[in-house]
Formats: C-alpha cells, structure tokens, sequence
C-alpha cells in the first residue's frame, strides 16, 4: 500500500476537538463589525433588563415646568420628554419592552415557521401544497397592512401585537425553511444517509435540520429589526402598547408634536430603534458568513 | 430461499426490471440477471444511461417507490429485497448492503465530522453506544489508513481532500462489516493517482473482509484493476458478463469490443481510436430486439425482431448476440 500511518502528514497541532458552534463564535469574533454590534446590543439589552437597579430618573415622574428640555440639561443628560419625564430613564425603560416585543414574536415565529417549512419540504406532495398555499394566502397583504390587520381585529394591547406580529412572521420563515429543505433533501448525502439505513425521522432530524437550521436562524435575525420597526409601527397607531407605557414607538409618537420645538429629543427614540435593528442586521450578516462552515 | 447457503450466491437478481412511469415511461432495467459468490468483485461496466446505477439503487431499492415499477426477483443473503417492509429495508441498508457513492464531497453531511458521521450508522445498526461507536469510526479511518485518524475522526469534510474524503466514505460504508458493498463509480471524481491507492485499498478491504462487491464503472481499466468478473451493460441489459480475463482477450458483443477497442489502454500514438457511431438508445423508446442494433456493424433484420437471449458460453458466460457464430469468426486485436 501507498499511505501508510506512519508517513504522516504533520498536521497543526492547534485543531484539537471543537464544536460547531465554538467555531462559529471564533469566526464571528474576528470580524470587527460584528463584534461591535453585538457589543453595543449586550450593552442596550443589559441596560434594559437592570433599568430599575441603575438609580435612574422615575420614567414614570412628569413636571410640567420642566417640558422639552434639550439634550444636555443639567440632571436631564437626555433632556425631557412633552411630560417633562426624564428621556434617559425613559429610553433605558423603554428598551424593555421594545426588545421584547423585536425578539419575542421572531423567536416564536421561527419556531412555528421551522417546523411548518421543513415538513412542508420534507414530506412534499399533499402536505407540501397545503401549508405552502396556506402560507401564499398570507403573502396577498403587505406584511404592515397584516399586522395592523390582525392587531386592530385582536385589539389593543401588548399581548394582542405580539400574537399579530408572530402571524405576520410565520409566512416568510416557512418559505426559506422550505426552500432550503427542499434543496437539501436532493443532496447526494441525504441518500447516502438512506443507503446507509437512516429512517425518515433520522435524516429529518439529524440531516436536514442540521443544514437547514443556520439559514433559516440568520433569516430570522434579519427579521428582529424588521419586527421592531413593525411593533413601533403599531405602537405609534395606538395599537401596541398604551401610555404612558416607556416603549419607543410609542414615545417616537407622543413625541411627534415636538418636532418642531425640540427635534433633537424627538429623535431620540426613533435613533434607538435603527441602532438596534441595524445592530440586529449586521450582525445575522456576520452569522451569515461565520456560519458557512465551507468558507 | 432453501438453498444451501454455501452455494448459494449472495446477491441473486433474476430477470429484473425496472420501468419509470411518469410524463413518459423508461424501461431503465430490461431483465437484468446477476449472480454473485461470498467473496467475488463484479464490475458493471456501461456507457451512461445503460443501467448500471439504477441496478445498485434497485438492490437498495432507494429509487422512488411512487414513480418506479420493479418486476423481477432480488435476494441478497438470503433475504428477499421486494419484499421487505420499511423496518427490514431500514436494517439492511447499511447493515447488509452498503453504498459508496461518485462524490464523496456531496455524499458526506457538511455539518457533521467524519466521525460522527460513521458512528452514526455503527449505533444504529450495531446498537452499540455513543462511545463504541465513535471508537469503531476511529478503527475503520485507521483501517482505511488515513493519516492521524484521531484528528480527522473530528474533521469536517470541507476539511479534507476528496481522496481522503473517499477513504473516509469508505470506511463509513464498511463501518457496520455489510455482506455486500455497492460501489458507484467511487474513483471518478479523483485524479489518477489517487484513484488507484483507493482501487488498491478497496481491493485489500474486500479481501480482508471478504466482502462481494458490484463495481459499478465506465472505466474499461478501473475494471481491469478490481474485478473478478465483468458484466457489460447496454440499454438496461446485460449484453455480456465472464470472467474478466475472458471478456477483455476475447469479447463476444460487437459491443463490448467497440467499448474495449476506444480506450486509450494500449493505444498508439498517431492512430485514431476506434469509436463507436452513435448515441445509446433513449429509454423511452428502446428499439425492439437487440437495442444496440442501430450502432452495430454486424445488425441485420433478424437482430430486430424478438427479444435476443443469452447464450451461454461457459460457466458463467454470457453474451445476448445472435451474431455470435459469425461474430467469432472475425479475429480480435487485443
């Protein structure tokens, strides 16, 4: 024989076992932007979840001799809002909710949608046709114009858009889930799998899922800030959450009448609400690449 | 099957066929008899669309069971294949029959290591834990002789070269020791020199496991290297299966010495090689009688009437040609 065990090729001793998703981390760590944007959401969302130990202004607490600050007065780093409520206490507070309503009704739809698009492409035929035409059905409203739709039927309130912000993200997750099943289902190693003796339920769980989960998670991330602005959206009609509720869409509206007296904290909210969701978009292209385990 | 399991051969197919339906129907398999011993390497060679790999996929029957019509008999070890339920199928795939396949780029899960990957197939066939299994796969790449098989047992395929990577599908495929392997043109996708360390290791394997194996090829040389008997095929056909020696010195089928005369094996330099005219039959719309009468120097009418049986030749002799008797007479330069 030509090779043999003791002629071996001296291979780096630094690649010792690792996980899938070690490696993942380790690529996503050297791409600088990502390590940014997860840096800068870390730090809103660690802000928001200890918002009330942090010794903040009462977000709550309004003064009318003290409205519409501007940014820098003294006590008011932020300034105050058309209450005269502290913008910092309430941006910090208001990130609680904000993120909750962004990620919440992603998670959940990503869960559905999975589950729903691999079946879908797995099994084919029947089954296949009618959750797709199911899901076609949804994709004849504007993603905006459903959930306003479905908000406004269920009523105000919090619970109501983040069950209407979950139907309106099922459709596209089950879409790339099925596409990406079907693609893989085709695969030469899905019949290997079948040759070598591997059930149905086998190759669904181990090997479709295992190349079909990481499209469909970086699909999803693309969604959180897609959700955000949608759940602003409803907040600003009214629909989402009530005041006077700290959430930044809704205080992007009630600030709305102070554009033109003091725009800076106007925009303060609506600045929260595109760092977070460009931080969000950034960073499911960083997974995007860090995932691709053949690059 | 009551026969005596030492004489008995353990892949037995007998007048198997295979038919698509669908928006036109193919006649891919048209009575297609193999018979194999413990311990034998057959070579099925063919031009594409000749058969050759829907026979492996029929033995594992992993073509579409809506769209596909399968007549005929099928007994591997004894078992019969079309009548196994899904359970039965489940366990011999991969238990008794196993399968390496052209690409082992494609063939192998990108997301999970190798070792994972042949443990997989050991724990479910095996019933043996997590633990075992990893270490059979650690046994089976150093079986294959892989370089530092501790550290590829946690590789990724993208990680490897495609002749490791054969290796390493290798010995995913004998992991669970089956009776019989199907190899599909296992040397195709690698370069020449590769190619033949892993004829080499296979033909090794084979006998230290002492496995039959279906070798399926278009490589009129591969074959040389690895069989012990050959079965040309032509149109869904076995056209011409021996021993090896006996059908590269001295092939009956105007086919088989079209097939043997254009390889550059033995070739000279400045001579044009022979061809053979024409396109091989569409499936659909086989020709009646002998299908490859279109492209054969010898046809005449009778070739295209009836359906032309084997006429044995010796043991294990084969050859569907009715021309044969003036076929012989005609000297052949090997």
């Amino acid at each position: 024989m030509t090779i043999v065990a003791t002629d071996i090729v001296r291979i780096a001793v630094v690649d010792k076992a690792r996980g899938y998703w070690t490696n993942v981390g380790r690529r996503l760590m050297r791409d600088p932007v990502s390590v940014l944007c997860a840096v800068v959401l870390i730090l809103i969302a660690l802000a928001a979840i200890f918002a009330p130990y942090l010794s903040l202004a009462d977000p709550f607490l309004g003064s009318m001799i003290r409205r519409l600050r501007p940014i820098g007065t003294p006590g008011y780093p932020l300034g105050t809002d058309e209450l005269g409520r502290d913008m910092l206490s309430r941006l910090v507070h208001g990130g609680r909710l904000s993120l909750l309503i962004g990620l919440l009704p992603v998670v959940t739809a990503f869960v559905i949608g999975t589950t729903l698009g691999v079946s879908a492409g797995y099994v084919g035929g029947f089954v296949n046709q009618t959750i797709m035409r199911t899901v076609d059905v949804f994709y004849a409203f504007p993603s905006v114009l459903l959930a306003i739709a479905i908000s406004g039927a269920l009523g105000a309130g919090i619970t109501n858009s983040l069950v209407s912000l979950t139907i309106v993200f099922i459709p596209p997750i089950v879409r790339v889930a099925e596409s990406v099943t079907t693609s893989v289902r085709g695969l030469d190693f899905v019949n290997a799998a079948r040759a070598s003796g591997a059930g149905p339920l086998t190759i669904m769980r181990v090997h479709v899922l295992g190349n079909v989960l990481g499209p469909i998670f970086v699909y999803s991330t693309s969604l959180i800030s897609v959700c955000m602005i949608l759940a602003a959206g409803l907040s600003f009609l009214g629909l989402g959450t009530k005041p006077p509720q700290p959430e930044w869409g809704l205080m992007l509206n009630t600030l709305r009448t102070a554009i033109y007296i003091n725009p800076w904290v106007a925009a303060l909210p609506g600045a929260m609400i595109f760092t977070v969701s460009i931080c969000f978009n950034l960073l499911s292209d960083g997974m995007r690449s860090a995932m691709d385990v053949r690059s | 099957m009551s026969v005596n399991p030492l004489s008995a051969p353990i892949v037995d197919i007998r007048d198997l066929h295979v038919r698509f339906s669908g928006e036109r129907t193919v006649n891919a398999l048209n009575g297609v008899d193999i018979a194999l011993a413990q311990g034998e390497v057959l070579g099925l060679l063919g031009e594409s669309g000749s058969g050759k790999s829907v026979t492996l996929k029929a033995l594992l029957r992993l073509l579409p069971p809506r769209r596909t019509t399968i007549t005929g008999s099928m007994h591997v070890a004894g078992q019969d294949v079309l009548s196994m339920d899904d359970e039965a199928l489940e366990n011999y795939r991969g238990g008794v029959v196993s399968m390496i396949f052209q690409e082992p780029m494609l063939a192998l899960d990108p997301v999970y290591s190798i070792g994972d990957q042949i443990a997989e197939g050991v724990v479910r066939h095996k019933g043996v834990s997590w633990a075992q299994g990893r270490a059979r796969a650690l046994e089976m790449l150093e079986g294959v002789r892989i370089p530092s098989a501790r550290r590829r047992l946690d590789a990724y395929p993208h990680e490897m070269s495609g002749g490791m990577l054969q290796r390493a599908m290798i010995a995913l495929a004998l992991s669970c020791s089956p009776k019989v392997l199907l190899a599909d043109e296992p040397t195709t996708a690698l370069d020449a020199t590769v190619q033949i360390q892993i004829l080499l290791l296979l033909r090794e394997l084979q006998r230290e496991m002492g496995m039959a194996v279906i070798f399926v090829t278009h490589d009129i040389g591969v074959a040389i290297e690895i069989s012990d008997r050959v079965a040309v095929m032509y149109g869904g056909r076995i056209v011409e299966t021996g021993k090896l020696r006996d059908v590269v010195k001295n092939p009956q089928h105007p086919y088989t010495r079209g097939l043997l005369a254009s390889t550059i094996h033995g070739a000279k330099r400045g001579v044009r090689l022979e061809t053979i005219p024409g396109a091989p039959p569409r499936l659909d719309r086989l020709p009646p009688g002998c299908s490859f009468a279109p492209r054969c120097g010898l046809a005449d009418a009778a070739c295209s009437q009836g359906e032309i049986l084997a006429v044995p030749l010796g043991p294990q002799r084969n050859v569907r040609c009715i021309k044969l008797a003036t076929n012989i007479a005609v000297p052949v330069g090997v």
